[in-house]
């Protein structure tokens, strides 16, 4: 037994690629299957298998699927758009999230204007319970929800991931 | 050898040809932009990538490149990717907000009519 290494039954899709024997400590195999030749064709192409074997040796093996599924994702989204990959997704994510803000703005500006005219009303009706006072439904609703979650839409929360990019650059 | 080598080319320690694809975007000025980038992708695939998309394009390619490439570098396991599911996941916090504000509208809207039938009324 001692000098022989048992050959690995088939090999995973990146030895596959890489024209070479699979070994049993093949940091790839567990990620790329050999059902998915696909993936790993696509991770190779922009990253190249030198580079992804040591991100893989860098994160701790219980992480190394996500880096996978991460890397593939990035791979998948460079090949479709050579020029701004991953980029170009999140410009129109930060385009999508400031039209938002705008309709969360104007929503509430209208809801405080009817709250303000409801106002002067109810002082007058305030014995006359309208149906909808009872109504579950509208508890609900009237749970505001803490006007503090919209300092979330300022993006105080993306600044630590954004690297100062500004104003979409790419769009 | 030319003097004003790239950074590319000062990194990987070659001569700097006049027609050098990496030139135009890795000034010797800025060292870091090649490494990050040529850690994470490598030269050759970052030149073929380069060669594969129109001269005009090029600069914005490097750009994004090198943006993802830093993500990576620190954030090893998600990368930009990471940016991504956060903004999805703010962006669906805040249409549900968005949603309950229409829906308190209509609420608002609905008790101040039925007040004005009750003043009628």
């Amino acid at each position: 037994m001692r000098g022989h290494e048992p050959r690995s039954s088939s090999s995973c899709a990146a030895c596959k690629l890489l024209k070479r024997r699979c070994t049993p400590t093949c940091i790839f195999a567990p990620h790329f299957r050999s059902s998915d030749q696909i993936t790993f064709a696509k991770v190779h192409k922009v990253f190249g298998a030198s580079n992804v074997s040591k991100l893989l040796s860098e994160v701790p093996e219980e992480q190394r699927q996500e880096t996978v599924n991460s890397l593939a994702y990035e791979a998948d989204v460079r090949l479709k758009d050579p020029v701004y990959g991953c980029i170009g997704a999140i410009a129109s994510l930060q385009k999508k999230m400031l039209e938002l803000q705008h309709d969360i703005a104007v929503a509430r500006n209208r809801l405080l204007a009817h709250n303000a005219a409801g106002g002067v009303n109810n002082n007058n009706s305030h014995v006359l319970l309208s149906p909808l006072d009872d109504s579950p439904q509208l508890a609900a609703f009237l749970d505001l929800v803490p006007y503090s979650d919209l300092m979330l839409l300022d993006g105080s929360g993306l600044d630590a991931y954004l690297f100062d990019i500004g104003q979409p650059p790419f769009v | 050898m030319n003097p004003k080598r790239c950074a590319a080319c000062k990194y990987l320690r070659r001569r700097c040809p006049k027609d050098c694809i990496f030139s135009p975007y890795f000034p010797p000025s800025d060292p870091d932009k090649f490494a990050c980038i040529h850690r994470i992708y490598g030269a050759g695939n970052v030149s073929k990538m380069l060669q594969q998309i129109p001269v005009q394009t090029r600069a914005e390619a490097v750009e994004s490149l090198s943006f993802e490439a830093k993500c990576r570098v620190e954030d090893p396991v998600y990368g930009c990717v990471g940016i991504i599911s956060l903004l999805q996941t703010e962006i669906q916090k805040t249409q549900t907000l968005l949603a309950r504000t229409q829906a308190e509208i209509t609420v608002a809207q609905a008790k101040h009519s039925q007040t004005q039938v009750n003043e009628f009324m």
